[in-house]
């Protein structure tokens, strides 16, 4: 079994909840550092998302006329709950040791609960611009949401199993799938964006068009939480598209004593996700929003089309090859 | 979806200043668009009544922050023409230098918005970067970076000096150069493209029947633009030529207003490289002969329009107003409907609406706090009291 000590200081302190927290605010200042510098602004310093985070907690919250405030409560705590849950089970020190068979697909689950979320605020928020974010939030979810989950799990049918962990160790004995599954990973790429809700797909959260979507009546701790949620869901993406294509922490080499390897591969793993949000970072300041019916059309047509062809292929290859 | 009303406006993160529209909607799509104007007025045409020609110019210049050149220039030429007074061609060389300056300023600032109403911030915080080349001219020249007070009734109030003529004409080819880049930006940029083509379609009947001005009716193909049609300073003597664009969708707007970027280019470098010596202004009587003139002038947004009644003394006895946003409004009403609800903010920037220019008067009954409009008689009848009882004695 599993020491209780090395499990309490894994969820909740190393890689778990403290570190995740620290990070995702750490990837929010990046992020908005490299859009800065390619705008030509100077952005904001170091501690300004720490800053934010802990100053919206202490201001006040206003509950909107007729409101159900638990629900309104609960929501951003339900959010941030399922993505800092779905990260202990992406391999950041070598494997997840909560690994299991089919955690992928919990993963993909408890991501995609902070878009219910936004859609349950919009909908509580009983306010036009709120509601019409809403809808397009969970009308954009229906787009994205099936390619992005076929992109990801064409690395589970290659590697023939359904924990990321797994796939991981599969790729350090083979080939990352970035090189395997070039079009998955574009799709995943693709995906993560319009989950992420950025440009162009921050469709939900139009400031010019809808002021701020669902997130227009939120306050307080409230917004301080969802914010939080979307910051670690930017640290959960990049990680699960880290370990799902670039190999996550794993070192093709053994490096001796252990703890050193898992050092290496701890920061193997800063620089993939990190890279990946630079290519994120790049798609938000390369273009406009689009707009939801045209996404519509986009992803239906396009990015669904090339996440079916990949699992075609990968069915293809896996008749070929790696079955006989 | 049922239909449902949202109100945008007053306070709205698109609008940068107040203006009030309630969209009907069904879903994404627009049903209809109710306007609701003037929440700024500012009385700008009674105080402008009370002020000696010398005085009411730097007044005028407040009613807009980017034109500020045109309306001075507007009232200026309208005054001169009435005193029929001979402006020194460095005057109007030194007019027109300004007045296309601030035209790339504008253009340039609206190329941002229309790009951050899309999301686009990139391309808003790069043409407001490259507008500050723009604005340092006019520093340089002026003294100042919005409001000029270059004009006075005369002439204009400041020389220019070699120096400041060397020092614009080296920050052009900079200035050409990134509007290249944007002319590229704005034909290759994929989601540019799909939110402006096809969007806010203004046929070129309908441009004529809701009389649409500037480049709104430009990018329609309606050829039709002041400095051509009714030439003042010294656009008739310089080699230009008017933009136009068939398309007459936001995407045509967009390339009208880039074009025109470039020919203030040429404009501004034919006018420094060229500007004849002599006096800057002649001496103005104080006060003008009795008489009423409407004077035209094509402002960045489209036609200016002043009309200028003097009576003799050195005070106008009204001046009145048209801006260019208010002619576009109509326009706009119509080109949102069927429209995508996303499409609200950028069909409305598309205009580069001016909205506290186009303030005049909106009636509000205290006691049942009531707000509306009234008919041009009943108008007539409030605001001519003095004539109409005349006629009742």
């Amino acid at each position: 079994m599993i020491d209780p000590v090395y499990t309490f200081v894994y969820i909740f302190l190393f890689p778990g909840f403290l570190f995740i927290i620290i990070y995702g605010l750490i990837l929010e200042f990046l992020d908005r550092r490299i859009a800065a510098r390619m705008q030509n602004r100077v952005g904001p310093p170091f501690f300004q998302p720490f800053a934010d985070f802990i100053k919206m907690l202490g201001k006040e919250v206003i509950d909107p006329e007729g409101v159900d405030r638990q629900l309104f409560d609960a929501a951003p705590l339900v959010a941030l709950a399922a993505v800092m849950t779905a990260y202990l089970y992406v391999p950041v020190l070598g494997n997840s040791p909560l690994a299991f068979q089919g955690d992928l697909v919990l993963v993909l689950y408890l991501l995609t609960l902070p878009t219910i979320a936004l859609f349950l605020l919009g909908w509580l928020s009983r306010n036009i611009f709120s509601a019409i974010g809403g809808i397009r939030a969970v009308t954009q979810m229906f787009i994205y949401e099936v390619p992005f989950f076929l992109a990801l799990l064409a690395p589970a049918l290659m590697a023939g199993t359904w924990s990321i962990s797994e796939i991981a160790v599969w790729q350090q004995k083979n080939l990352w799938f970035i090189f395997l599954q070039p079009i998955g990973f574009v799709v995943a790429l693709i995906g993560l964006q319009a989950k992420l809700e950025r440009t162009p797909f921050d469709i939900p959260e139009a400031e010019t068009e809808i002021i701020a979507g669902p997130w227009t009546e939120l306050t307080g701790r409230r917004l301080a939480l969802m914010h939080l949620t979307m910051n670690v869901s930017l640290v959960v993406g990049s990680s699960l598209i880290a370990a799902l294509f670039l190999g996550g922490p794993m070192i093709p080499w053994v490096i001796i004593p252990v703890w050193m390897g898992w050092i290496a591969g701890f920061f193997l793993f800063l620089a993939k996700t990190l890279g990946v949000l630079l290519v994120l970072a790049s798609i938000k300041v390369a273009t406009g929003r689009i707009r939801i019916d045209q996404l519509n059309r986009i992803g239906w047509k396009y990015i669904a089309s090339a996440a079916i062809v990949q699992v075609a292929l990968v069915l293809i290859i896996n008749s070929r090859w790696v079955s006989s | 979806m049922a239909e449902v009303i949202i109100p945008i406006g007053p306070h709205h993160p698109a609008l940068k200043e107040p203006v009030n529209f309630k969209v009907i909607a069904d879903g994404e799509k627009i049903v209809r668009l109710e306007l609701d104007l003037s929440y700024t007025h500012r009385g700008i045409e009674k105080a402008a009544e009370k002020r000696d020609f010398i005085r009411v110019l730097p007044l005028l210049e407040r009613v807009c922050g980017i034109c500020s050149h045109s309306h001075s220039s507007a009232f200026a030429k309208g005054i001169e023409e009435t005193m029929q007074l001979e402006i020194p061609p460095r005057a109007q060389y030194i007019r027109t230098i300004i007045a296309e300056l601030e035209r790339m300023h504008s253009h340039l600032l609206w190329l941002g918005v229309a790009a951050h109403e899309i999301g686009f911030n990139t391309l808003f915080m790069w043409t407001w970067r490259d507008r500050e080349a723009v604005q340092d001219t006019l520093e340089e020249m002026s003294g100042n970076r919005v409001h000029y007070g270059m004009n006075e009734v005369g002439g204009v109030r400041r020389d220019l000096t070699l120096e400041q003529v060397n020092a614009a004409l080296l920050r052009l080819p900079h200035l050409e150069d990134r509007i290249k880049k944007y002319v590229d930006m704005v034909n290759n940029q994929k989601t540019l493209l799909v939110r402006f083509r096809g969007v806010g379609k203004l046929s070129k009947e309908e441009a004529l029947k809701y009389g649409a001005v500037g480049p709104t009716a430009r990018a329609s193909g309606v050829d039709y633009d002041v400095r051509s049609d009714d030439p003042y300073f010294v656009y008739a003597d310089i080699p230009w030529e008017v933009v136009t664009d068939t398309s007459g969708d936001v995407y045509g707007r967009t390339c009208v207003r880039i074009g025109e970027l470039q020919e203030s280019i040429k404009i501004v470098r034919y006018c420094l490289e060229n500007l004849p010596e002599g006096p800057v202004r002649v001496t103005a009587p104080k006060a003008a002969p009795p008489g009423e003139i409407l004077s035209r002038y094509e402002a960045p947004r489209g036609e200016l329009v002043h009309f200028i009644r003097t009576n003799g003394t050195d005070k106008v006895e009204r001046v009145d107003i048209r801006t260019p946003t208010l002619a576009n409004w109509t326009s706009v009403a119509m080109c949102l409907v069927n429209q995508n609800l996303a499409d609200i903010p950028v069909i409305v920037a598309a205009i580069d609406p001016c909205l506290s220019c186009t303030s005049r008067i909106t009636i509000l009954n205290i006691k049942d706090r009531s707000a509306g409009v009234i008919t041009m008689d009943e108008l007539r009848r409030r605001s001519c009291t003095r004539c109409y009882g005349q006629e009742q004695e």
